[in-house]
């Protein structure tokens, strides 16, 4: 029955047409249902808009792409010597930097102590992420079934009873030396290629690789969430805390009394060392937390 | 030795990210709330301090976060405008937590509340960041942050839609970052500086000797277009109705009202800082904004008035608002920049108002959304159907209120802008008004209507909201009346820029 366009009006005025729309999703069945009494003109609208809009996304992609591969052509070569990138800037991490930062490794004296409040933007980023992760995946009521639950102690009981010899002593035999090359990395972050984001990188490797092989209650028995928490938010505090230190007296022209030791040697370089075990800390515990809370959905 | 006030902006950046690291630690969602709104308070009295002694000053200052001067490390650069928006961010982020208080304990579960709570501490530190970063990659950094945090909270809620909607946002946003990441790496390629008065000096050679003239259009134009869909410009705001109408109250307030703001913030200072505004204007940037602008201005409105949800319909009006902004800018000149930011201002000021009763309203009701069934709630939380009601005449553009005077403002500088444009914004200011009160209006007639049935009701007090609503119903009121002194600091910081 058709309606008179005064009888839409009010009925718009009073939003009368949400009454009918259930606020809930339907149950699955119900929407297989749906799906299937869809009318053949709606199924053919939606071919159309399907097929239409995988066109528009083609022309769009391949003119973005388009775009800027030929914009890359315009820009200066790589690696040329009078390119407007090499410059002061440049000049001076290459040629003052040791002596500023007491850093071997220019990357390390660039990114933690030149531009240090940008990398402790990025450790954030790392534990914001985890922290995302924490929020949706860590079990409770609203995202786990009585099924999933009981799935899930099947596979614990399956794993402890489980005796993959080869990949527990393979494993027993190679992560003293995993976590061992980690904490040299984060150690040697500022005399050598590497430091807290590759170092953490080895040691969360070293952590995953042992709760894969030994089961989740192995490795819990030394990591629980708590000390996963202390650890990323004492460190992040520890990183805050010193670079929060070394701004204030930059910014306010006072010295800051660290001495930045001989070059070369494990303590020098001021405040790099520090900050790359903190950086170590969080990438290794943000690493384990990622593959856990994926893997089980606690800890 | 420095003034000791030019720490402030260090002090309150670095307040907000240790509160987010430690939040986590917090036993419970209550004393999580409690450090929460303490710090944006304390930012809010420390911002506002400031903004008052650099307006009298009439001084902006850079700030060295380091050992290291200008183009070697990281800085900040803070004039009174900055510090006047960090101040009323950070005003709002209180406002917007205590008064969604009851609902997010409702909608998160205890053990995750603390986590929600980091999540607002980081968003507040990347606004501050965004506003008075003097480093153009120190501005990416804190887009990324701000990006993960404002999926976080539309998350937190963990229902089947609000996860289906984050996925939409977190992809559509990535893409955002991604070109604006592209857009820097490029403009580092073709300049060789981060900083921004280095790349000014650098930009404005480049743009006498016409050198790298393409790549340096195809940046500004990945900056625009990369800030445009993070910020919901016209074409690109397809995330946002779900992502803000499904969170919980307080994600939806925060989102609407201050997320995107950031990124525009940002974007304009970009404009005068990096680019300036003559070589914007000779790439012809503004006149896609203009036109992006008023086609959302128009067809967010319409979009809003065809929806019945009450919190999508509020979603789909900030992008009609949005528009404004962009138009603002678009305009290409002083005055429409200062309307915009004034726009920003009561924006942010009314929207979360608008979300905070709407929410309330619904909270009556048992979580009802349809405007139908909100019939004559107001009647049962009279401050909550004020609050609305003065938030949706804001919006219409009823004087004495913000949303009035940024509206005049907007005409104002569109009289002063050449003949096609002023034709054309003067019309869609006038279409997207009355587009405006086509769906408030009838949203509030509903509210304060008889109801024809009887609905199961919850009639609490909220305290919470009480302080919320009555806080930013004032502001709104200030804003649109006593508008002139804000609008000086506006002018005062945007010359220093």
């Amino acid at each position: 029955m058709k309606k008179s366009i005064w009888k839409r009006f009010t009925e718009w005025v009073d939003g009368v047409a949400e009454e009918f729309e259930p606020e809930q999703l339907p149950q699955t069945q119900d929407k297989e249902k749906k799906h299937k009494t869809h009318s053949l003109d709606e199924q053919q609208r939606l071919r159309v808009f399907t097929i239409g809009y995988d066109i528009v996304a083609f022309i769009v992609g391949i003119t973005v792409v388009a775009v800027l591969i030929f914009t890359i052509f315009q820009l200066p070569l790589f690696g040329c010597a009078d390119n407007p990138a090499v410059n002061e800037v440049v000049q001076r991490y290459v040629e003052n930097g040791l002596e500023e930062t007491g850093a071997v490794n220019m990357v390390a004296g660039m990114i933690l102590d030149y531009r240090a409040f940008d990398t402790f933007g990025e450790s954030s980023v790392l534990f914001l992420a985890v922290t995302c992760v924490m929020m949706l995946l860590l079990r409770d009521k609203k995202n786990i079934s009585k099924e999933e639950d009981i799935q899930q102690m099947h596979e614990r009981i399956i794993e402890k009873e489980s005796r993959d010899l080869i990949l527990k002593n393979v494993t027993a035999l190679i992560i003293p030396w995993i976590m061992l090359f980690g904490v040299y990395i984060v150690l040697n972050g500022h005399i050598s290629p590497g430091g807290g984001f590759s170092g953490g990188a080895v040691m969360g490797a070293g952590l995953i690789l042992y709760s894969a092989a030994y089961g989740v209650d192995a490795t819990s028995r030394f990591f629980t969430r708590n000390t996963f928490r202390a650890i990323t938010s004492t460190a992040l505090l520890c990183y805050a805390a010193s670079k929060a230190y070394s701004f204030f007296t930059g910014a306010n022209g006072l010295p800051t009394g660290i001495p930045l030791g001989t070059p070369g040697a494990i303590f020098s370089s001021g405040l790099i060392l520090v900050l790359d075990i903190c950086v170590g800390m969080v990438v290794a515990c943000t690493m384990y937390g990622f593959y856990i809370l994926f893997a089980k959905g606690e800890f | 030795m420095q003034p000791i006030y030019y720490n402030i902006p260090f002090v309150c950046i670095f307040l907000c990210m240790v509160g987010g690291i430690t939040m986590p630690l917090q036993k419970s969602g209550k004393s999580a709330l409690r450090t929460t709104v303490a710090i944006c308070l304390s930012v809010f009295v420390l911002c506002g301090v400031l903004c008052g002694i650099l307006y009298v000053r009439d001084e902006s200052f850079v700030y060295k976060m380091g050992h290291f001067p200008a183009p070697w490390g990281n800085e900040l650069y803070v004039g009174p405008l900055e510090a006047l928006l960090s101040s009323l961010f950070a005003l709002v982020m209180a406002m917007s937590i205590v008064g969604g208080k009851r609902t997010l304990y409702e909608d998160i579960l205890p053990p995750k509340q603390p986590f929600y709570f980091t999540m607002l501490c980081m968003i507040l530190a990347s606004l501050l960041a965004l506003s008075f970063t003097n480093d153009i990659f120190t501005g990416y950094v804190f887009i990324e942050i701000s990006t993960l945090a404002a999926c976080a909270i539309v998350m937190a809620r963990d229902t089947e839609k609000t996860i289906a909607a984050t996925i939409r946002y977190l992809v559509i946003s990535l893409l955002g970052s991604g070109l604006f990441m592209i857009g820097i790496a490029m403009l580092y390629c073709i300049t060789g500086h981060l900083l921004m008065p280095q790349l000014q000096e650098r930009i404005l050679q480049l743009n006498e000797t016409q050198q790298y003239f393409i790549p340096l259009t195809v940046v500004c134009g990945l900056i625009t277009i990369g800030m445009g869909i993070k910020s919901a410009m016209f074409p690109f705001y397809a995330w946002l109705p779900q992502a803000h109408g499904g969170a919980t109250t307080t994600s939806s307030a925060v989102l609407s009202g201050l997320v995107l703001k950031g990124y525009i913030i940002f974007l304009i200072r970009i404009f005068y800082r990096v680019f300036t505004m003559d070589v914007v204007r000779s790439l012809h940037i503004t006149n896609v904004f203009f036109a992006f602008g008023v086609a959302g201005m128009i067809i967010g409105s319409v979009m809003a008035m065809r929806e019945e949800h009450i919190k999508r319909m509020l979603a789909y009006s900030s992008i009609a608002q949005i528009g404004y902004v962009f138009m603002g800018i678009g305009l290409g000149t002083e005055a429409g920049i200062i309307a915009a930011v004034f726009q920003i201002m009561s924006h942010a000021v009314t929207k979360p108002l608008l979300f905070l009763s709407a929410g309330r309203l619904s909270e009556i009701r048992h979580h009802e959304k349809s405007l139908y069934r909100l019939r004559g709630v107001a009647h049962r939380d009279i401050t909550a159907g004020v609050c609305f009601t003065l938030g949706g005449l804001s919006m219409i553009g009823i004087p004495l209120l913000s949303g009035f005077t940024a509206k005049f403002f907007f005409a104002g500088a569109t009289l002063a802008s050449g003949s096609l444009k002023m034709w054309i914004a003067l019309l869609a200011l006038c279409v997207s008004s009355v587009l405006n009160a086509l769906y408030y209006i009838p949203a509030i007639l509903a509210i304060w209507s008889r109801p024809d049935k009887e609905y199961a009701e919850d009639l609490q007090k909220n305290p919470g909201f009480l302080v919320a609503g009555t806080v930013l119903a004032v502001g709104a009121v200030l804003l649109g009346t006593v508008s002139t002194p804000i609008i000086r600091v506006i002018q005062a910081g945007l010359s220093m820029l």
